[in-house]
């Protein structure tokens, strides 16, 4: 294939990126980049050139201990998990956004100590990016049929036309925004896709190597083993190589933890805590899936190929032998794949480390305090921009110098051997209280220093200086100190020998100059807060001990720098209302400070945001005592405060209640009053009618049939005044539930005949006729005296208010198959619709309550209400009959 | 002495008996109305010295009559008196408010009463 074509699908495929990046940025909210299976396949970044090409080649000539890197991860992920809990939170509290924020958040914000780590970062990521691009070239080459890239001048370079154009769209896109600890989901969400398609075309070939080149599995089995060197290739080795097996694992199990891209794939773009649990079982199901073939291709190329090829690259070499072009750019293009999620990642975070740790903190931050915010924002954009450019350039120019002299696999070993370097000051920083900044700078130094002698010198010696081969005779003729050979330990692989005597002598450092030193209180303070995280994980801003004098305008002007004036306002605004300050405050507490710093650090790292804030803050050191005394203070008072807050909420809701309590008492006060009022004025009446009437009977000259006529009202008086008393007391008996219902079968039939018998008299006198024609017997169970007096009562109300002489009353009653239902109709006056709703309520008077109700003690309709709902019944006013009035009651037959 | 016009104002008939015999024996001419309706028309043909107002009463009570006699200029000289069972400070307050010449409630002594007009109308 022409290197034009395959140079056209490269930018085709790299378009076709930069495509999903934008539509996964735009919807950063959907499902589809949300979710634990994007996060678990983001993880896989972790497969790089190193596993889809590296991996056969050191199958083919050092057999499995390929899988040691694997292992490492697989066998460590239920670790992983809980540790990766307790970092995820500590990231989210502190918007850290590297492993260098992190480590150095943890030694007190130390800033020498991330640009340490940002340095070993550096370090260990230039030659592994190298690598990729060595893969690139060599594999590019490879199926455009080119020799490779040595006889040409970079600018003629294939490779370096695919890395500027790999930095470019890391440039863009990585760095859209400046704050850091926002979320990349198009980024994350192409490494998924990414991840996706590694995968599936790695199977492809193995697929098709085993059961279309070979016969299956065992095909290959019996053909291998017919090689000389096939036991070897197949055995796990002795004692000695179970060292190495071991320290492989180990170191496997570090970089998982403190590569900066799985740093940043596993803690800064984790959005769900959960999504952890998935990756737990979907993470080394995609290890174990990658690995599966990896065997196998490596043994059929040994049995196909010549030995003279270069064995990473059989899974590409094997369909070029049988002319498969279509299977070899497939393979080709999954190899590019691998490639640029790595170095995408890689680079994105290691710019931000650069730039919020290096450039930033120790050279940019004056031009920055002077400049304006939209200024701020290109100029830490353009540093983040410049530093990815130059990382790619500068493993470019590694992998000319160098890439001849390694293969992938061991480039691979040194970057995880030098990033291993951080792992003490990393792990024993998350539970060791005592570990200082110093302790770790010592470490890492000591750690680098080892690596550099044991694994570096060498092959800068051998490329450099090839006739000085001291790695055969030791520095000095001292034999101990061969380099790959301290201290006489034979029998271990270099790369083994690397990681035994640096991580050993690393750990020393820092464990001995930790117990040494004492640091400083912001590192105890730190040091509390991350060792026992999980009691300070929800003070938030209260969680920071400092203590000093700081003026708010100050923290205000400095904020707006970086974030702008509206954007300063409208955070300060929040915390002003979250912890309840007043606007006009003109001190700054700690919690401010603590608050800035981490608005700060998004845009400008961790160490910046700390030096920022001393510029416009004077700072007095406080003891340890202090500030345990201050952290536990703020627990208690955060626990409290929730306590209290909890306390309020019951008192609130119980004032609720007892307020709707005091209103319905209100209510039925008022109703009590109006009702004492209502009856005293009803007794005063009759009262006073009969006071004047004695009153005016002293008078012994009154003609008797006058004094007779005075007699009679008193009389009359006396009566209504017994029949209201007696009423007012059978009301409250009802109201109170207090009756007794004497309650037995009887005919409603017979009850209303009994009833018009008792109102007869009254209706003849008046010449009202009370027409009642049911013959048929209606059986029911009620208290037959309180139903006489429902009945009594309404006979009564419709007899007074029919006209003499033509008043008509008519009863109707009705056999339902559960009820009984009585109606009593008339032709009187009716009722006016406005009453309608209120004549059964006591003493009810029309609108206006000066205006007297028609006569009659007002109690009657109330008591006829309570006696028919004490039977489970209901008594209502026919809205729809006009001529007249017709009242309905019913009661259930059964009580 | 020209005979003195007095206005009984009640829908008690019982009350308004005892009232009227005891008024008539102390020499006064005296109107009877059942309502307020039936005061103000009373009132307007026989412009009487003195209405003796019951305040809760049917159709229209005694203190819109009292507004209405108030605005009747031909009225002018007659004075009101509530006669009322409503007997709480504030009721009695709010009589006089709006304007009575006196406020006497129920139950009440008929000499009492008699005595308090005519030192009214004295």
């Amino acid at each position: 294939m022409s290197n034009y074509a395959v140079g056209l699908v490269i930018v085709l495929y790299l378009s076709m990126l930069f495509v999903l990046a934008y539509f996964a940025e735009k919807n950063k909210r959907s499902k589809w980049t949300n979710n634990p299976y994007v996060y678990t396949l983001s993880l896989a970044v972790y497969c790089t050139a190193w596993t889809y090409y590296g991996s056969v080649g050191i199958a083919s000539s050092s057999g499995i201990s390929f899988l040691a890197i694997y292992l490492g991860p697989v066998i460590a992920l239920p670790l992983w998990i809980v540790l990766m809990k307790k970092v995820i939170r500590i990231s989210k509290q502190h918007k850290i956004s590297s492993i260098a924020d992190f480590i150095s958040m943890r030694y007190g914000n130390n800033r020498q100590l991330g640009a340490l780590v940002t340095l070993t970062c550096l370090f260990a990521i230039i030659p592994y990016i190298s690598l990729q691009l060595k893969a690139v070239s060599e594999t590019f080459s490879l199926i455009s049929g080119k020799v490779s890239y040595e006889s040409s001048v970079f600018f003629d370079d294939s490779t370096f036309y695919i890395a500027l154009l790999i930095a470019v769209f890391v440039a863009f896109y990585g760095t859209l925004s400046t704050d850091t600890s926002d979320h990349r989901k198009g980024i994350v969400a192409t490494v998924a896709l990414e991840s996706i398609l590694k995968l599936c075309f790695f199977l492809v070939i193995g697929i098709y190597i085993t059961f279309y080149l070979f016969d299956g599995t065992s095909d290959i089995y019996n053909q291998a083993s017919l090689q000389e060197n096939f036991e070897q290739l197949t055995s796990f080795g002795g004692v000695e190589n179970g060292f190495n097996w071991l320290f492989t694992i180990c170191l496997s199990f570090f970089a998982i933890f403190l590569l900066p891209r799985q740093f940043h794939v596993a803690v800064v773009e984790n959005d769900n805590e959960s999504h952890l649990r998935k990756a737990i079982w979907l993470f080394p199901l995609y290890l174990l899936l990658f690995n599966v073939f990896v065997i196998f291709i490596a043994w059929a190329g040994n049995i196909s190929l010549p030995e003279t090829v270069n064995y990473d690259y059989y899974s590409l070499l094997l369909p070029l032998q049988e002319n498969d072009y279509g299977l070899a750019l497939m393979v080709f293009i999954g190899g590019f794949t691998t490639v640029i999620s790595m170095i995408v990642v890689s680079t994105l975070s290691l710019s931000t480390m650069v730039s919020n740790n290096i450039v930033i903190p120790y050279g940019f931050i004056k031009t920055l305090v002077e400049g304006n915010p939209e200024e701020n924002t290109k100029r830490i954009k353009n540093i983040r921009r410049i530093a990815v450019f130059l990382l790619i350039i500068i493993a470019y120019f590694f992998y000319i110098r160098f890439s001849a002299q390694l293969s992938l696999y061991s480039i691979g070993l040194i970057s995880f051997l030098i990033i291993a370097q951080l792992a003490p000051s990393f792990f024993l920083g998350l539970t060791w209280r005592r570990g200082t900044a110093r302790g770790a700078e010592m470490g890492i130094l000591i750690g680098l220093a080892v690596v550099f002698y044991t694994l570096f010198l060498p092959i800068i010696s051998k490329a450099a200086m090839p006739e000085l081969d001291f790695d055969i005779e030791g520095f000095f003729g001292y034999a101990w100190l061969r380099p790959a050979h301290f201290f006489g330990l034979d029998y271990l692989t270099p790369e083994s020998n690397a990681f035994f005597w640096s991580m050993s002598l690393n750990t020393i450092g820092f464990v001995g100059l930790s117990l040494r030193t004492k640091g400083n209180y912001r590192e105890r303070n730190y040091a509390e807060m991350f060792v026992n995280h999980e009691n300070y994980g929800n003070l938030q801003e209260g969680g920071f001990i400092w203590k000093g004098e700081a003026y708010v305008t100050d923290i205000k002007r400095l904020l707006s720098r970086f974030l702008g004036e509206q954007r300063t306002n409208r955070a300060l605004r929040l915390f002003n209302k979250k912890y309840n300050i007043s606007e006009t405050e003109e001190r700054a507490d700690a919690r401010l400070i603590n608050f800035s710093e981490k608005l700060l650090t998004g845009s400008i790292g961790i160490a910046s945001a700390k030096i920022l804030l001393a510029s416009v803050s004077k700072e007095t050191p406080i003891s340890l005592t202090e500030v345990l005394n201050i952290l536990e203070e703020s627990k208690e008072t955060k626990a409290n405060n929730k306590l209290l807050r909890e306390k309020s909420e019951e008192l609130a809701a119980m004032t609720q209640q007892l307020k709707a309590a005091n209103e319905e008492l209100l209510i039925q006060d008022k109703l009590k009053d109006e009702f004492l009022d209502t009856v005293a004025h009803e007794l005063k009446t009759p009262i006073t009618s009969i006071k004047a009437a004695s009153e005016v009977l002293e008078d012994e000259n009154m003609p008797p049939e006058l004094r007779n006529r005075f007699l009679e009202n008193i009389n009359q008086d006396t009566d209504r005044l017994s029949t209201l008393i007696h009423n007012i007391l059978d009301l409250e008996k009802l109201s109170g539930n207090r009756t007794e219902l004497d309650i037995r079968e009887y005919n409603m039939s017979d009850t209303v005949k009994k009833a018009i018998k008792g109102v007869e008299q009254i209706a003849s006198k008046k010449e009202v006729k009370i027409k009642f024609s049911n013959k048929e017997k209606v059986f029911a169970f009620y208290d037959e005296d309180r139903i006489l007096q429902v009945l009594t009562n309404l006979l009564s109300n419709s007899l007074k208010f029919t006209e003499p002489h033509n008043g008509r009353i008519k009863i109707l009653l009705e056999n339902l198959d559960n009820e009984v239902l009585v109606a009593i109709e008339d032709n009187g006056r009716g009722i006016p619709d406005e009453d309608r709703d209120y004549i059964f309520e006591k003493f009810y008077q029309s609108k206006n309550q000066n205006i007297k109700k028609p006569k009659g003690s007002g109690l009657g309709l109330a008591i006829c209400k309570k006696i028919v709902e004490s039977h489970k019944g209901a008594i209502i006013v026919d809205k729809n009959f006009n001529t007249g009035a017709r009242m309905i009651f019913s009661i259930p037959k059964q009580q | 002495m020209k005979q003195k016009k007095i206005l009984i104002v009640d829908d008690e008939p019982n009350i308004v008996m005892s009232l009227e015999y005891a008024f008539k024996k102390k020499d006064f001419e005296v109107f009877i109305a059942r309502d307020g309706t039936e005061a103000l028309e009373i009132s307007n043909k026989q412009k009487p010295d003195l209405i003796l107002l019951d305040i809760m009463m049917p159709e229209m009570d005694g203190y819109e009559t009292l507004k209405r006699v108030r605005e009747n200029k031909d009225l002018a000289h007659t004075k009101v008196v509530f006669l009322s069972a409503k007997s709480k400070e504030k009721d009695v307050e709010k009589g006089l408010e709006m304007g009575a010449d006196s406020y006497m409630t129920k139950p009440f002594s008929i000499k009492k009463v008699i005595s308090d007009i005519e030192e009214l109308l004295a």
